[in-house]
């Protein structure tokens, strides 16, 4: 079996993320990039069903920047089989039809039986990229699971909001977005990341996918304002006594807050 | 008509309209003229589309739906609907079945996607989505190069509301895609809580607990509080991850991002991930036992002390 995970390079939430207040893209110098920890969950189930599942392959797919190279030899070094990066000019800032269309085409360069991404990610938080790709290559897509079973011709799941619970099943090929109801991932060790150097890695331009995208195909999103809000300050900060429960009632009173 | 904004409408468990239902009409309304799209809940129908119209639909579009097919006949009735009213914008909430309905139907009829806006306005343009980027950090606006965008709209986040409507009601006409979708084998609904606490999303007061509280018969506390105060219970993911309560009570960058108006975190350290979803409430108190808890740098009004000892007495406090 053939399984490709979308692999999206973001900031670093526990750094400071910052954004370009010219461009309004991510200020990649200030903050450190890393892949997604939801990403990382879906990276370690796929490796996981190919350990224990001989014939499995496992390639990591991305659409970033030149730079994340290094970010992704990380999902090589967890096990992954071979790494494919798309970097071209053209996809500067781009928005989430772009980035759709770009994928959808490198899936369809590459060949799956699985796709594998994460539900939403830490920087845009949009979680519709793997729709409009599912959408885009025809295949039945299973969102946000928060269990899965997995075999040969079949990928099963429960998708869960709020009260709701869906159980979902599709034939392969399909496509599956993973929740923070994963497993976490491992970490890399040391023979994993001698492992990584040898394994292969292809940097591809929209060019090489054998489609013609462009920005100005269709209509895109673009940003047009942003501001920046100066960070919360701190109030008051008290040792709690018997009188906390009281002083705190009355601070919620003098404010309106009850 | 001109001017028409088309907008999904989400149905709760319950059958009912979903309450992010009243805040896409109000935007609706204040970008154009707003025609609603219901899918399904064929045995609910007349009752969804008064409701819609009361919360201010100028017309209520009604698609079957397939009670075994995951989203695409959503999908193939928002094409249905885009192509009869050809609107000036589509809104959707940004929910898990919603915002990827709309995404699919950008890339299907070719349209910009601009997701989880906190407001939309018009400018000489067009439509303008606006949005709370990085936990609230920064405020973002987006727009499209050209064409009608799709706008996901975060729940809970708008408060216009636009006047009731009479009912006009109209049966759509939908050709299926035959587009490949996830099979739904079975659905399973939780119970309705007891209680009558708010929603999470949207609260104006939010009470939530970290691993702190320690156990989820512990964390009963959590809920005391809140229905002391009227508020809605929220969880750090730690919390989450222990067992304490489900999934959907996480507040934060990958949880329900709130804004209330009173958010109270009680043994939670405040990780930088739990402060996104919340740092833009209005009045943040906290109470932990570790006074170098990062959360105390955003706090109003930090205590440092057990939650099992001061809020027992907030309680007590508030029964007075
Ligand atoms: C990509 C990513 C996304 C994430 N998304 C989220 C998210 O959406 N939401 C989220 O919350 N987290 C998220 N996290 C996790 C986050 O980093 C923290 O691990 C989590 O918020 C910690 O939860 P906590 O504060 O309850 O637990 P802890 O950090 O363990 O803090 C517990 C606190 O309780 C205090 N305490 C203990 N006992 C008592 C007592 N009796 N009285 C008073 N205080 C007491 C302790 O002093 C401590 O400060 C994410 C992490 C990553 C990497
Ligand atoms: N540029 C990208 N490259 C690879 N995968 C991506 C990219 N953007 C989004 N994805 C995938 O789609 C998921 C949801 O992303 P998003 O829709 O941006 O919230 C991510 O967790 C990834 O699995």
């Amino acid at each position: 079996m053939k399984i490709v995970v979308l692999v999206k390079e973001v900031p670093d939430t526990w750094g400071e993320r910052l954004l370009d207040l010219e461009t309004g893209l991510a200020d990649r110098v200030s903050s450190e990039r890393v892949i997604d920890e939801i990403v990382e969950r879906g990276l370690e189930f796929a490796i996981s069903f190919a350990e224990q599942n001989d014939g499995t392959e496992v390639i990591a797919l991305s659409m970033a920047s030149e730079e994340a190279t290094g970010t992704l030899r990380k999902a090589l070094a967890m096990g992954a089989d071979r790494g494919v990066l798309i970097v071209d000019e053209a996809l500067h800032g781009a928005d989430i039809t772009l980035t759709a269309q770009v994928l959808a085409a490198a899936l369809e360069h590459i060949g799956f039986d699985l796709i594998v991404s994460g539900d939403q990610s830490t920087d845009g938080a949009g979680g519709v990229v793997p729709s409009a790709v599912a959408e885009l290559l025809d295949i039945p897509q299973l969102p946000r699971l928060a269990t899965v079973d997995l075999n040969e011709k079949e990928v099963t799941g429960a998708h869960v909001t709020d009260r709701i619970t869906l159980s979902l099943s599709a034939p392969l090929p399909a496509m599956m977005s993973v929740s923070e109801r994963f497993a976490e991932p491992r970490f890399p060790n040391f023979k994993g990341i001698m492992a990584a150097k040898k394994k292969p890695f292809e940097v591809l331009g929209i060019a090489e996918l054998g489609k013609d995208i462009s920005v100005l195909d269709r209509p895109r999103s673009i940003m047009t304002e942003i501001a920046g809000k100066p960070p919360r300050e701190s109030g008051v900060k008290v040792i709690a006594d018997e009188n906390s429960g009281r002083d705190l009632a009355e601070f919620l009173k003098k404010n309106q807050l009850i | 008509m001109t001017n028409n904004i088309l907008v999904l409408l989400d149905v709760s468990a319950d059958g009912s309209l979903a309450p992010s239902s009243h805040e896409l009409l109000g935007a609706a309304e204040s970008l154009g003229t707003p025609v609603a799209l219901l899918v399904g809940y064929s045995e609910h129908r007349n009752a969804l589309a008064q409701a819609a119209a009361d919360a201010g639909a100028t017309k209520v579009l009604l698609a079957d739906g397939d009670d075994g097919a995951y989203v695409v006949p959503v999908v193939d009735a928002l094409a249905a609907a885009f192509e009869l009213t050809k609107p000036d914008a589509v809104l959707a909430a940004h929910s898990d079945l919603s915002k990827e309905a709309v995404a699919r139907l950008a890339v299907r009829v070719g349209c910009a996607v601009n997701v989880d806006a906190v407001n939309v306005t018009r400018d000489s343009e067009g439509v303008v989505a606006h949005h709370s980027a990085y936990g609230g950090a920064y405020t973002v606006a987006s727009s499209a190069t050209f064409g009608a965008p799709v706008i996901t709209v975060r729940q809970g986040s708008i408060e216009a509301r636009a006047g009731k409507q009479p009912l006009a009601s109209e049966a759509l006409t939908v050709a299926s895609s035959n587009r490949k979708s996830a099979t739904i084998s079975s659905v399973t609904i939780a119970d309705a809580p007891t209680t009558s606490r708010p929603e999470l999303r949207g609260a104006k007061k939010v009470v939530s607990g970290g691993r702190g509280l320690g156990s989820a018969e512990k964390f009963e506390l959590v809920e005391e509080l809140a229905d002391a105060l009227g508020a809605a219970v929220g969880a750090s993911r730690a919390a989450v991850d222990a067992g304490f309560v489900p999934q959907s009570f996480q507040v934060g960058q990958t949880g329900v991002q709130v804004s209330p108006n009173l958010y109270i975190a009680l043994g939670i350290s405040g990780a930088i991930q739990h402060k996104a979803g919340m740092q833009t409430s209005q009045t943040i108190i906290a109470i932990n036992k570790d006074e170098t808890a990062p959360i105390f740098e955003i706090a109003d009004y930090g205590i440092v002390g057990d939650v099992f000892i001061v809020v027992p007495q907030l309680i007590a406090a508030l029964k007075r």
